[in-house]
């Protein structure tokens, strides 16, 4: 009996100190990444290579979820604001749910999904079949010359990205709310610019993408970068990306909004 | 692919997003509203502010001139101050009244001016001394109840 209850705690504490040595090697991984992101720039057309892998590519399916999101928003929010007989604040539902928190959200969960495991697989990849190791013996820098560029595609591209979905969405609820519906579209426009704010809102939104972005694309690089050089090792570490990115995306919401947003 | 086409695609793409942005922030967040360069700051006390908050209108005629900055409580007098950022462009008169309005039967509440005759101006940090309160739907319903009682006494 002891014994078993021996192995039980010895497991535990492997795998704790498993998980910590893993941060541990993240956060030098992601010191590293920004140290050697010089090449990134200096040779741009490494960034915009990732910028239209991560970014132009991920564009359709950002914009048509966007759409969709907003003009279900539409549906839900009139039927909802009809019983209280003030259907104008349509626009504001609108607008707010997507600045603040459906926009950023919703866009980096899509963008885990979708630029974030094909990033880890093709690192995942790279590394099975000892392209990263040939790099190595070339003395070229696997870290500035594949996974920088990378790192700043993402960066970039997922702010960008947020924007457009929320702007899709806008335009997707108008177009339920005040050309499919009928509500009034002087006051759909005017009661949301009242309502919502630059400062607090929109840059709030943009400050959450941001955030986002940097989240995702290092765990989809680090995942990839640290994939067990096997297919079923790559296939694990494409699952954990969508994963743990999704749950951190969630975690780092509810953090971010209670700061932000407190009080108000 | 070719180098350029892949410049182009990603061009666009950056232009789209800081177009979204820009849509965001002019069309939804209506961002030609106030600086604080071009504002002035005035006083008031209100016996009661109901519902108020900051960043709330400041309107007259029903046209927004400001926004309601910070909401504190004055223990000497046992009122709330409220602090109201009104644009340069709009002057009033020194015997302004300030009163707290709702918008709708359960909308927003905010501060309404009406102008008075006095030929001074308010300037920056000064106090308008002519106040209303905000209407509490309680007091109403009782100060209703009162005097359907006192009328029913008046009847036997």
């Amino acid at each position: 009996m002891p014994e078993r209850a021996i192995y039980s705690i010895r497991r535990l504490g492997h795998a704790t100190i498993d998980s910590v040595l893993r941060l541990g090697y993240a956060a030098r991984f992601i010191m590293l990444t920004l140290l050697h992101s010089g090449t990134g720039f200096r040779r741009l057309h490494l960034t915009i290579r990732e910028l239209y892998f991560t970014g132009v590519l991920s564009l359709i399916i950002i914009l048509v979820s966007g759409l969709f999101v907003g003009m279900v928003l539409g549906f839900q929010g009139f039927q909802t604001l009809q019983t209280y007989g003030s259907e104008s604040a349509l626009g504001v539902l609108v607008a707010l749910s997507l600045v603040r928190e459906l926009g950023p959200v919703v866009a980096a969960l899509l963008f885990a999904s979708r630029a974030g495991s094909a990033m880890t697989a093709e690192i995942g990849l790279m590394k099975a079949t000892e392209q990263l190791s040939a790099m190595e013996m070339m003395a070229v820098d696997p870290i500035a010359r594949v996974v920088a560029p990378r790192f700043w595609a993402g960066f970039i591209s997922m702010p960008l990205l947020a924007a457009m979905f929320s702007a899709m969405g806008v335009f997707g609820g108008y177009l339920v709310g005040v050309v499919l519906i009928g509500v009034d579209e002087g006051s759909f426009w005017s009661q949301m610019q009242s309502a919502v704010d630059f400062r607090e809102d929109i840059v709030n939104g943009v400050i959450k993408s941001i955030v986002f972005g940097f989240a995702v694309t290092w765990i989809a690089l680090f995942e990839g970068y640290d994939a067990p050089p096997t297919a079923e090792g790559v296939s694990g570490a494409t699952t954990r990306t969508v994963v743990t990115s999704s749950l951190v995306v969630l975690g780092l919401d509810f953090v971010l909004t209670s700061f932000m947003f407190r009080g108000v | 692919m070719e180098r350029s086409t892949l410049d182009l695609w990603v061009g666009l793409f950056v232009c789209a997003g800081i177009g979204a942005l820009l849509i965001l922030a002019l069309k939804v967040g209506n961002m030609s509203g106030f600086n604080t360069a071009d504002t002035y700051q005035v006083y008031a006390q209100f016996d009661n502010i109901g519902g108020l908050k900051p960043r709330a209108p400041v309107k007259s005629a029903g046209v927004v001139v400001g926004r309601v900055g910070e909401i504190s409580f004055d223990d000497q007098k046992f009122m709330a101050k409220v602090t109201m950022t009104i644009d340069k462009r709009y002057k009033f008169p020194k015997d302004t009244t300030a009163s707290i309005l709702t918008s709708g039967l359960l909308g927003e509440q905010y501060v309404g001016f009406v102008a008075g005759g006095d030929s001074a101006n308010l300037a920056q940090g000064e106090v308008i001394k002519l106040t209303q309160s905000a209407v509490v739907l309680e007091n109403l319903i009782s100060q209703f109840l009162y005097s359907k009682a006192a009328e029913g006494d008046a009847k036997k």
